[in-house]
């Protein structure tokens, strides 16, 4: 592995500077009492310490987007008729997102199974992804909701980023890990850093990773879901407190449930994908009035199922969670998945002792 | 690269009033080339647009072996589908088609073939049974149970004489008693039960309300039909088409993707969400 480069605060000043004269370097600042990844600029205040409120996931998934636009022509000489005229609006812009935590810019990787598979290629998103680079920063802390480490991941895990940054005295040991990191770091700056500040990453990274403790073995719970699906009293009793509002869909880094409307005025007008939320009602709501997910205890089944059994059966295990904690913290009534995905756990196996 | 949420824009041939809420849309791609080069499978779906609207799913009813226009039956429901009835001959709309899967067609040649609808529910049938009675030897006995609430809701009357001259026994039921009615009244799943089928060699395709669907289903099963020898196919709420969106899973399976064609088996072996 590449000797990693000691990055000070000042650096990273000028290094964020320089890359936003090139890109949108998205950065968590504070907006309106919550974190977000907002465009860089010499003013904005960054904030670093702590998890970002919202995921950067609108940095390739962006919460409104264009996919199309429209325009009926008028045709003065034949006034009856009203050609129609639709044009692709593929985005281009470069991005970077600086300082998010591995559990935000994991959730891409979740993305990327779905969005560009073999059997369909979302061009919004591939033109998106393709270019955006992630810059992440290893936890330093670890916070009562987190759990990476249930699912698959860890407190420095570098899956879907560019570039890692270690937090040690005074700045960042940087690494590249990506051909897309060794181009950004090059206009990093910085000094290679000494064999005390790879030791004091390494004893950070070491406490943080015991701080988060002893993870369970979730490994059941994709077939556990499955074997509790119909039993409504669980679900009735895990969803009873949730208000369907929605904050968990909204802040997860891997939901990617979404709606497509179209936003007329006059003759023209845009074909917009939305954030959708599958705990409403609405959401399945067909034509008929009949709906398949009619309850929160459904909504909240295909939530959990998807996250936890559908999306790991289709992806070789993979769960569909970065283990962010952002669902349980930010909740309005604290309902927590991993209470969900333990008791159901449970749940299927005192089914299958009684059946036995 | 192919966008997949890129609709091709099509004209509105013809319209067909088919019910007070049901209309019928005959359409043919501006692109000429594009619609010569039209390509799709019986029970494949599209996703038509209103621009300035939205987009919707139906199933293209008419057969691939008829192919001088695509055609949907639309019924009146919500914002796209009231915008759609609104539209006139010449009107441009979006067509993204075809999408999912289809009724297992190969599978199907050499035996009997029943066909139990009912309502709006004759739409994907349609396209099944016109690309069998095209291809008629390739089938044994070919019966369609149809019902609807009233006479005046059955849709495709027009044309029940060709489908009985190419070769389908057509059983039509009402829900009740009508004036000048001299078919079957009753449900079509207790019509299904009067007819009573047997299930040698037979492939039974059910599609109408859930309700109806539920029963039908019961009452093959009771004529000893096997779960792979019935098909159905489903009606979700669907955005993209596409297997991205979230809305139209069950587990596992999307059904605009895998589906919306599934045996009763593979329904069997599916988490219970319908």
């Amino acid at each position: 592995m590449a000797a990693k480069t000691y990055l000070t605060h000042e650096d990273i000043s000028k290094w964020l500077e320089d890359m936003s004269s090139q890109a949108t370097v998205l950065v968590p600042a504070s907006v309106d009492r919550a974190v977000k990844f907002v465009p860089y600029d010499a003013q904005t205040q960054i904030v670093l310490e702590h998890q970002a409120t919202a995921p950067p996931k609108e940095a390739v998934f962006p919460q409104t987007e264009t996919l199309l636009k429209y325009r009926y022509k008028k045709d003065t000489e034949h006034p009856e008729t009203q050609p129609l005229e639709v044009k692709e609006d593929v985005p281009e812009d470069k991005v970077v997102v600086f300082g998010a935590r591995p559990c935000g810019t994991r959730g891409f990787v979740i993305y990327d199974r779905v969005f560009t598979s073999d059997t369909i290629t979302d061009p919004y998103y591939k033109a998106r992804r393709a270019n955006t680079a992630f810059i992440t920063i290893a936890c330093d802390q670890v916070e009562n909701t987190c759990f990476c480490h249930w699912v698959g991941s860890h407190p420095a895990d570098s899956e879907g980023s560019d570039i890692m940054l270690f937090p040690v005295q005074g700045g960042y040991l940087a690494q590249s890990v990506t051909d897309k990191g060794d181009q950004l770091i090059k206009q990093a700056g910085g000094t290679k850093a000494s064999g005390e500040q790879q030791k004091e990453a390494d004893t950070i990274q070491a406490r943080v990773r015991e701080e988060l403790g002893e993870a369970p073995d979730i490994s059941d719970v994709p077939a556990s879901l499955l074997q509790i699906f119909d039993n409504l009293d669980f679900w009735n009793d895990v969803s009873a407190k949730c208000i369907s509002c929605g904050a968990c869909t909204y802040l997860c880094p891997t939901c990617y449930c979404f709606n497509i409307t179209d936003e007329a005025y006059g003759l023209t007008g845009k074909r917009i994908r939305t954030w959708d939320n599958c705990m409403s009602y609405l959401f399945t709501l067909e034509g008929s009035g009949h709906n398949p997910r009619m309850t929160k205890a459904h909504r909240l089944r295909n939530r959990v199922g998807h996250k936890f059994s559908y999306y790991p059966e289709l992806h070789e295990g993979v769960f569909a969670c970065c283990g962010c904690g952002r669902c349980i913290k930010h909740c309005p009534m604290a309902v927590d998945i991993r209470e969900i995905a333990l008791r159901a756990k449970e749940t299927a196996d005192d089914e299958q002792s009684v059946s036995a | 690269m192919n966008n997949p949420y890129l609709p091709d824009i099509a004209t509105i041939k013809e319209i067909i009033q088919e019910t007070p809420n049901i209309k019928t849309f005959r359409v043919v791609l501006n692109d000429e080339k594009r619609m010569q080069e039209f390509d799709f499978k019986p029970g494949q779906v599209g996703q038509l647009s209103v621009f300035g609207v939205g987009e919707s799913t139906f199933v293209i009813n008419s057969p691939p072996t008829r192919k001088e226009y695509l055609q949907f039956s639309v019924m009146q429901v919500g914002e796209v589908t009231n915008r759609l009835h609104s539209l006139q001959e010449g009107d441009q709309i979006g067509v993204r088609a075809p999408l999912g899967n289809s009724f297992p067609l190969e599978s199907m040649k050499g035996k009997e073939i029943l066909f139990v609808g009912g309502g709006i529910g004759m739409a994907p049938l349609r396209t099944l049974l016109l690309t069998m009675l095209d291809k008629r030897d390739e089938f044994g006995d070919i019966t369609v149970i149809y019902g609807a609430r009233s006479p005046q809701d059955l849709c495709y009357t027009y044309e029940f004489d060709m489908w009985q001259s190419l070769g389908a026994n057509l059983v039509l039921t009402v829900d009740r008693e009508f004036p000048d009615w001299d078919g079957r009244v009753g449900f079509v799943p207790t019509v299904l039960t009067e007819e009573a089928p047997k299930p040698a060699n037979k492939v039974a395709i059910t599609c109408g309300p859930p309700i109806m669907i539920k029963f039908v289903l019961k009452g093959l099963k009771d004529l000893q039909f096997a779960d792979d020898q019935i098909i159905t196919t489903l009606e979700k709420r669907m955005k993209c088409g596409v297997g991205l969106c979230g809305r139209c899973n069950i587990g596992t399976h999307y059904v605009c993707v895998d589906g919306p064609v599934f045996t009763y088996a593979q329904l069997k072996a599916l988490p219970s969400e319908l």
